[in-house]
Order: C-alpha cells, then sequence, then structure tokens
C-alpha cells in the first residue's frame, strides 16, 4: 500500500506533466477527441485506486497511456459498425488503422509522443477554429484544464464554454481538421498561430481583462507551461524561444506589480530587488540565441525589449534610446498601432514628453486605437509631466471609462486625484 | 476521402469588381488543374446575381440575391480532399482569393447528382 497523499501527488504531478502527452496518444487509438478524452479521464481516475494497491509505477505517464489506449482500443472494438458510419479524426497518411490499433500500448511513449503532443497542438490551434476556440481546446485537451475552471478564468459561465468547446470540436470531426504536423510551406502561418494562443493566454493571465484580481496565476502558469513545453519539441524555432523569453521575463515582475494592499505599481515604482533573476537569465540567454542569425521576429523582439526593462539597475538608468532602436525594429516586423503606443513610452524617456505626445497626436488620428484604455492613460501621464493638470484630468477620466480591470481603475483614479492635490 | 464545397463570392455590384486582366483565364486554369488533380467533384459558374438572381422567402418573390450584401455567390465547385488542410490549400489557389472576392470552404454532409438522359 501507498500511502494516500503520495498517490494524489504522484497523480496530481502526472497530470500536469503528462496530460497532453496521455490524450494525444490516446487521441491517435481513438480516433475521436470525445472519447479520447473521456478514456484518459477514466485512467487518472483508474490511477488513484490502483496505484495505492500496487504502488506508483516507474513510469506513471506510460501507465496512464497504456490505460487509457486500451480503454479506447476497447470503446473503438465495440462500437467498429457504429463508428464507421461517423466522421473520424482521419489521418491521410496512415492507411493501417487496424495495425495502429494492435500495436501493443506499451511502446515507450517518449519515442513517438513528443510528434503526437505537437499535432495536438496544432489541431487546437487551427486558424479555421475561432481563437477563442482555440484558447479553450488548447486549455482543455493539451494542459487539461476542466472546462469549468476555464470557464471560470474566462469569466464565462461553464455551459457557455462546454458549448464553445462542443462547437469546436464539432467543426474539428465535420471539417476534419486534421491531427497532423503542418508541413513545411505552412508551417510559419500555423505556428504563428499556436503562438499567437499561447501570448493570449498569457496576457490574459498577467492583466485579466476585467475582475478584481490582477494577475490570474492559473493562466499565467499555464501559458509557461505550453511555452516550454513547445521550446522542447521545436528548440530550432527562434520565435518559439522568442515567446518562452518574452513570458518569462515579464512573468519575473510577478511578485511586484502589485503593493501588499493589492494595488497596481508602475514600474519605475517597483522594488527590483524582488525580481526572479532566475528567470531573466533565462530569458536572457534565450534572447541572445533568438537575435543570432538573421532577422528576428515579433517575440524575440518583444522579449529583448522588456528585457532591457528588466535588466536596468534601476527606471531612470534604462537604456532608452535602444528600446526605441528596438520598437521601430518591432514596428518593421508587426506594424501594430499598440507597439507603436508603447514605442512613446519609451519615446518620451529618450527624447522627451512632448515628442511622445506628437507621436500619440499620430496615433490618435489613426482612430485604431479609439477604444484601447492604454492610450489615454499613456497621454495622461505625459501631460502630468508636462504640468498641463487639466488636460491630464481629461485623459485619466477617458482611460477611467474604458478600464475594466479593477485594480487599475484604482490606480487610475487615485492618479486622477493627484495632479488635482498636487 | 471527404467532400467540400467551395462558394466563390465576388463583389455583387459589377462596376466595383476588380478587373483583373486575364481573371477569366486565371479560373480556367484553376479548373483545369482541379480536373487534372482528380480532386474535381463538379463545379459550376453563375450569371451574374444582381442582374439575373430571383430570391423567393416564404410566399414572396423578390428580384436579387437572397441575402443583401457586398458580396455575393458567383459559383461553387465540390471537391474531394483527405481533410480540411488539404481543402484549403485547393481553395486558396481559387483566382476569386486574389480578384477582390474570396471564398467559403464547408464540409459536404451529403449530396447526389442525378444522372441525366442524354441529351436529344
Amino acid at each position: 500500500m501507498t500511502r494516500p497523499a503520495d498517490v494524489e501527488t504522484a497523480v496530481a504531478d502526472a497530470h500536469r506533466r503528462g496530460w497532453a502527452l496521455v490524450l494525444a496518444a490516446t487521441a491517435h487509438v481513438a480516433r475521436d477527441l470525445d472519447l479520447a478524452e473521456e478514456c484518459v479521464q477514466e485512467a487518472y481516475a483508474a490511477a488513484l485506486a490502483s496505484w495505492a494497491r500496487d504502488g506508483i509505477p516507474n513510469n506513471p505517464e506510460a501507465w496512464l497511456t497504456t490505460t487509457a489506449k486500451r480503454r479506447a482500443m476497447d470503446a473503438v472494438r465495440r462500437e467498429q459498425t457504429f463508428r464507421s458510419k461517423l466522421p473520424l479524426l482521419v489521418e491521410p497518411d496512415e492507411t493501417q488503422d487496424e495495425v495502429a490499433i494492435d500495436e501493443p500500448a506499451a511502446a515507450e511513449p517518449e519515442d513517438v509522443v513528443p510528434d503526437e503532443r505537437l499535432r495536438l497542438i496544432f489541431m487546437c490551434c487551427h486558424p479555421a477554429l475561432a481563437q477563442e476556440a482555440q484558447l479553450a481546446l488548447t486549455l482543455r485537451l493539451v494542459c487539461g484544464v476542466p472546462t469549468a475552471d476555464i470557464a471560470r478564468a474566462f469569466l464565462i459561465s461553464e455551459s457557455t464554454m462546454a458549448a464553445r468547446m462542443t462547437r469546436a470540436k464539432k467543426k474539428i470531426s465535420a471539417a476534419r481538421i486534421p491531427f497532423r504536423l503542418p508541413g513545411a510551406a505552412e508551417l510559419p502561418d500555423r505556428l504563428r498561430a499556436v503562438l499567437g494562443v499561447i501570448h493570449l493566454l498569457f496576457t490574459a493571465g498577467h492583466t485579466a481583462p476585467s475582475g478584481a484580481s490582477m494577475v490570474r496565476h492559473d493562466l499565467v502558469d499555464q501559458s509557461l507551461r505550453l511555452a516550454r513545453t513547445l521550446r522542447e519539441l521545436m528548440p530550432d524555432e527562434r520565435e518559439v524561444r522568442g515567446l518562452l523569453a518574452l513570458v518569462l521575463v515579464t512573468d519575473a515582475r510577478r511578485a511586484t506589480r502589485v503593493d501588499a494592499d493589492g494595488r497596481l505599481l508602475r514600474l519605475e515604482d517597483q522594488d527590483r530587488s524582488h525580481w526572479d533573476r532566475s528567470a531573466m537569465a533565462e530569458a536572457h540567454d534565450l534572447i541572445v540565441d533568438g537575435v543570432r542569425g538573421g532577422r528576428p521576429g515579433r517575440y524575440v523582439l518583444q522579449a529583448a525589449i522588456a528585457s532591457l526593462y528588466a535588466e536596468a539597475p534601476s527606471y531612470d538608468q534604462t537604456d532608452w534610446p535602444q528600446i526605441v532602436t528596438l520598437y521601430d525594429e518591432l514596428l518593421s516586423v508587426w506594424p501594430s498601432p499598440v507597439v507603436a503606443l508603447n514605442r512613446t513610452v519609451a519615446v518620451s524617456m529618450a527624447s522627451g514628453p512632448a515628442q511622445a505626445l506628437e507621436e500619440i497626436a499620430e496615433l490618435e488620428k489613426g482612430g485604431r486605437l479609439a477604444r484601447y484604455q492604454y492610450l489615454p492613460a499613456i497621454k495622461a501621464d505625459l501631460l502630468h509631466r508636462l504640468g498641463r493638470s487639466d488636460e491630464a484630468s481629461h485623459a485619466y477620466r477617458q482611460a477611467l471609462e474604458l478600464t475594466g480591470n479593477d485594480v487599475e481603475r484604482e490606480f487610475l483614479a487615485e492618479r486622477l486625484a493627484g495632479p488635482h492635490r498636487a | 476521402m471527404a467532400q467540400y464545397a467551395i462558394l466563390i463570392y465576388a463583389k455583387a455590384r459589377f462596376d466595383e469588381a476588380e478587373v483583373v486582366p486575364g481573371g477569366r483565364a486565371a479560373h480556367d486554369r484553376h479548373f483545369e488543374d482541379m480536373v487534372e488533380s482528380g480532386a474535381l467533384v463538379a463545379a459550376f459558374a453563375l450569371q451574374p446575381a444582381a442582374d439575373t438572381a430571383t430570391s423567393i422567402r416564404g410566399d414572396v418573390v423578390t428580384d436579387g440575391p437572397f441575402i443583401d450584401a457586398k458580396d455575393v455567390i458567383a459559383g461553387f465547385a465540390i471537391i474531394e480532399a483527405p481533410d480540411l488542410d488539404a481543402a484549403l490549400k485547393i481553395a486558396r489557389a481559387n483566382p476569386a482569393t486574389q480578384q477582390g472576392g474570396g471564398v467559403e470552404v464547408r464540409p459536404v454532409e451529403g449530396g447526389f447528382i442525378a444522372p441525366r438522359p442524354a441529351a436529344a
């Protein structure tokens, strides 16, 4: 007998580390996502009892894979005739389905599975699915997060999330979104979609779009885990390294982004001694790798900017001109008005707030940031620095109207009160 | 193999449609390619919607396309492909995507092509 607490820990570990691996291998046999999910769920449940009785296996993931695959095989055999009429998850390059089903499931999962996990990720992030569906599927199928938790993280009801998930799975099955790796020609586009989902997950967790808490650690942790997995599976992709670095270096400031009372702290007010140095060092190495060999991509550049901010001994000693240069490069590979806006912050430090304000006026003319709360927030700060208090107050009010996150709202409200008191 | 419908959309107003030199020839070539690769099951080009479409909703018959929109269906093709990625690859090659319009890819649920008596 093994202690129940140890078994629970082992199952939880195997869930965190192995879910995607076990599900991917099982989906291969089940050729139906719902069936695969069900079998994997059952395998984890069975592990609790079985490991308590027989001890924790040396390779828990292999045990779980074998168990889940066996269940899937049984189900497939039972329903073979019925299932032949249903749309299946089919891989066109594999005609020997029977062989795949009959092969002993105990094969070392490490040999075959990395690819299977990648297939799963690419399927979940297929551009034919809406991005919110990509996000939800990735969390459910790759990370193994229960639907109820995903719904809570995105502040929608569980039934809405379940319906979204069902619809996405139905499309995967009916339109035959394939469970395989994209070819070399499609890879850049498809990889961009995968990186986009992981990044969105991170931003949703880093600054929750609405609600009481500034950070949703679970989402950040999942995005970090996904970025690490992807880096493990595609070690040569520079943008994968860039994204992992960006997540690491941004999250390194996690402990200092709000004060003890949960109030937002600006970068210049944060205690740099509490930043996660090992995460920053890891990010630094990834960035150095990423900028080598050709023009760096969007994520490498974003990470490089974030890293320059983080590595400066103090806010005032930040290398602003270098940051502006990196922003210029970033804008050339990713011409986004949000990037242009963030660039103005660095411009204000390198060339003064008046110059930055001029560039913001240009962005306002463009109109694409009309609903973006950080534009009036940044503008307000610049006006405040120039001593134009009335205009600053007006801009703070605009920002407040557009902001849904309570912590950010409180920060803005205080800033609004500040200039009047001054 | 699965079947997919490729619905081809073009600008509803002919004067807004981009006149692409060799546009018609590009379509011909694309369809020849699909025949050659064995992907094509059937394909139809339609007369301009604004001038020739007639719609019936309930009992009411009206002139013009069913949905009043900037883009209208100009034709459609049924193709066979192993999965969505393969279908999208074919759909992407459709010249409509480069001529100001675009295509919509839909998995086919079922279909039937009636055998016709030989023309008299």
